[in-house]
């Protein structure tokens, strides 16, 4: 059941009805009941994935704390009896054995992701070595599932384990309401990673109706249909044309092609994320935001924290720094300070870090090459924007360039070209035909086809052209008016017949415009495969 | 804390680090400081700083890292 099909318009409509009919004790169970029933509806089986690692995540958090209760009340039942070393070594066998249990976790959450995601790709890999090696034997490939939206909620679950493990949380002691943190529906599609302290404050409340709150998350939920289904939806048709045909469409067509799917992506996504935050509102609950307007980033490393920002900060807490300050790093921080001397030394852990995050981030997003390409891309821009730092300060201050209007325009175009450029990887799919698609926007020499009229042989026809240039004119806009607050809390100040002419306007530009066609099934969102 | 102040001195000799509470927030530390320091404490005190200590709060100030210090040797 996709967001933008029929079917989940009308599971939401009833849904919400229920949800405000039924006594208020009951709602987070309509929650989990409604979870269970829309990620049965997308598969059967998908069903059983969730569930075994809603199990297993659930006990053993719930271990973990058991097992630091037992260590307070011995502590406090021998105060005077232990030495201050015994109170120390007793601490460390329960620390390590509460390590032990969350590994255990760990493992089979993670065990879960690893082998249904990348079985194939490692035999993909196998393949290729062993017919590099000259051997003409193949390991055969696995029929497997990958059931939707299954590093999003392996990632929420994990967190929230880690979480408990390190004391900053208590375990959830009702399996079904862990089960609703896992499963809740509206973020089970493509995120956002939600943490346990933050969506467990409204997710298990009772709920009042509360009118303001329903229009804000029916506002979003059409926002983010207009993003999807008149941009996104329009893009797509360009980009599949100009990836598909490769040998026809090269120089000027991967540049257009790159805008192309940089604008896709960012309005699919965030065309999803709004649906996933505005459903979540009608129904009281808050989800984290997970975009900040990322091509407002005057660098690459704003973009990340403007980007996807709940899967940037899942992996700085729970890869990027244990990683970073775990034993073995801290010996190869000492190792590299004191041989490699003291300037090249510290920045040695931090650098095989964030090589691991960005090794990781890749293949999270798939399992392929591009992918872990894209992801490699990523590091080396931001290590080299790093070391480059100080010379940019120099040369902002020696200019006067730091409040400078038309060099932050130009340090915005920059990133949004820099990172539409890495993006390429996940258009082509393929390492060797991106790189060489990419050399030729600087060898064809054939920009002249942005004005000559071919770009209307790509499926797109003038029409389309229009509205998508009027559809990015209204998303400027509205980033610019959310410079200084919430766009709906702006529209909630307007005068009634102005506010309707707003939601009248942007939902029949949904429905004239949007991507629809008979028997039509609006696309797949990209981060759903994730 | 005068071995804390002596591995916060060898990295920026310029800082008062007796009066400074602003460490992290006027990036004086930067990331690759931070894991010096915890190489560093990690060798002078034997306490291990983990992942969920690294924040702003605890490294701002020789004061509020030392009172971390202090209470990790207590755990």
């Amino acid at each position: 059941m996709l967001f933008t099909s029929y079917e989940f318009i009308g599971f939401i409509t009833v849904l919400f009805i229920l949800f405000y009919a039924i006594p208020k004790r009951f709602q987070w169970i309509l929650l989990l009941a409604g979870s269970y029933i829309f990620y049965y509806l997308a598969r059967p089986v998908y069903v059983a994935y969730i569930f075994t690692t809603t199990l297993v995540v659930y006990l053993v958090a719930l271990k973990l704390d058991q097992k630091r209760a037992f260590q307070e009340a011995y502590l406090k039942e021998h105060k005077d009896e232990l030495t201050k070393e015994e109170k120390k070594a007793f601490k460390a066998k329960e620390k390590k054995s509460r390590f032990h249990w969350m590994l255990l976790g760990l493992l089979v959450g993670l065990g879960i992701l690893a082998v249904i995601k990348y079985t194939n790709f490692t035999i993909s890999n196998i393949n290729g070595i062993l017919s590099a090696f000259g051997s003409s034997a193949t390991l055969s490939f696995v029929d497997i599932v990958v059931p939707m939206g299954i590093s999003f909620y392996t990632f929420q679950a994990i967190g929230y384990l880690i979480d408990v493990h390190r004391g900053t949380i208590k375990a959830q002691r009702n399996f079904f309401k862990f089960a609703l943190f896992v499963s809740f529906f509206p973020q089970l599609v493509q995120g956002p990673i939600s943490r346990y302290q933050d969506l467990s404050e409204t997710l298990y409340k009772e709920h009042k109706f509360d009118s303001k709150m329903f229009t804000f998350g029916l506002e979003r939920i059409l926002w983010g249909f207009f993003k999807k289904l008149v941009i996104a939806d329009r893009m797509l048709i360009g980009v599949n044309a100009l990836i598909k045909d490769a040998d026809t469409y090269k120089g000027a067509y991967v540049f257009v092609g790159m805008l192309f799917y940089a604008l896709e992506l960012y309005c699919d996504f965030t065309g999803g994320i709004d649906i996933t935050i505005g459903v979540a509102q009608c129904l009281g609950v808050n989800v984290t935001e997970n975009f900040m307007r990322p091509f407002f980033s005057k660098n690459i490393k704003e973009y990340w924290n403007r980007w996807h920002i709940t899967m940037g900060s899942w992996f700085t807490d729970y890869i990027f720094y244990p990683i970073t300050v775990c034993g073995p790093m801290l010996k190869i921080s000492k190792w590299s300070r004191n041989h490699l001397g003291e300037t090249i030394g510290k920045r040695v852990p931090i650098y095989l870090s964030s090589f691991v995050v960005w090794f990781t981030t890749g293949i999270w997003h798939g399992a392929s090459w591009n992918f872990i390409v894209w992801g490699l891309g990523n590091f080396v821009v931001i290590m080299i924007s790093q070391e480059f730092e100080p010379l940019y300060h120099r040369f902002h201050n020696k200019f006067h360039l730091e409040n400078n209007r038309p060099y932050q325009g130009f340090q915005v175009i920059r990133t949004v070209l820099l990172m539409s450029c890495l993006r390429t990887f996940d258009c082509y799919r393929d390492v060797p035909l991106t790189f060489k698609m990419f050399g030729t926007m600087f060898t064809e020499g054939n920009y002249n086809v942005i004005f000559d009229g071919s770009l209307l042989n790509i499926g797109l026809k003038i029409s389309d052209f229009i509205i998508l240039f009027i559809g990015v004119i209204i998303l400027f806009m509205v980033s610019m008016f959310q410079r200084k607050e919430s766009v709906r809390e702006q529209i909630y100040r307007i005068s009634y017949p102005l506010k309707v002419c707003i939601w009248f306007g942007l939902f029949l530009m949904v429905i004239i415009f949007g991507i629809y066609g008979i028997g039509y099934d609006a696309t797949q969102f990209i981060y759903n495969q994730f | 804390m005068d071995e804390l102040l002596e591995i916060l001195q060898d990295l920026h000799p310029e800082i008062d680090f007796d009066s400074c509470d602003t460490l992290v927030d006027d990036k004086i530390l930067d990331s690759f400081d931070i894991v010096t320091i915890i190489s560093e404490v990690n060798e002078t005190f034997d306490v291990v700083i983990s992942a969920e200590y690294i924040k702003p709060e605890y490294f701002n100030s020789a004061k509020a890292l030392y009172e971390l210090i202090e209470q990790l040797e207590d755990e």
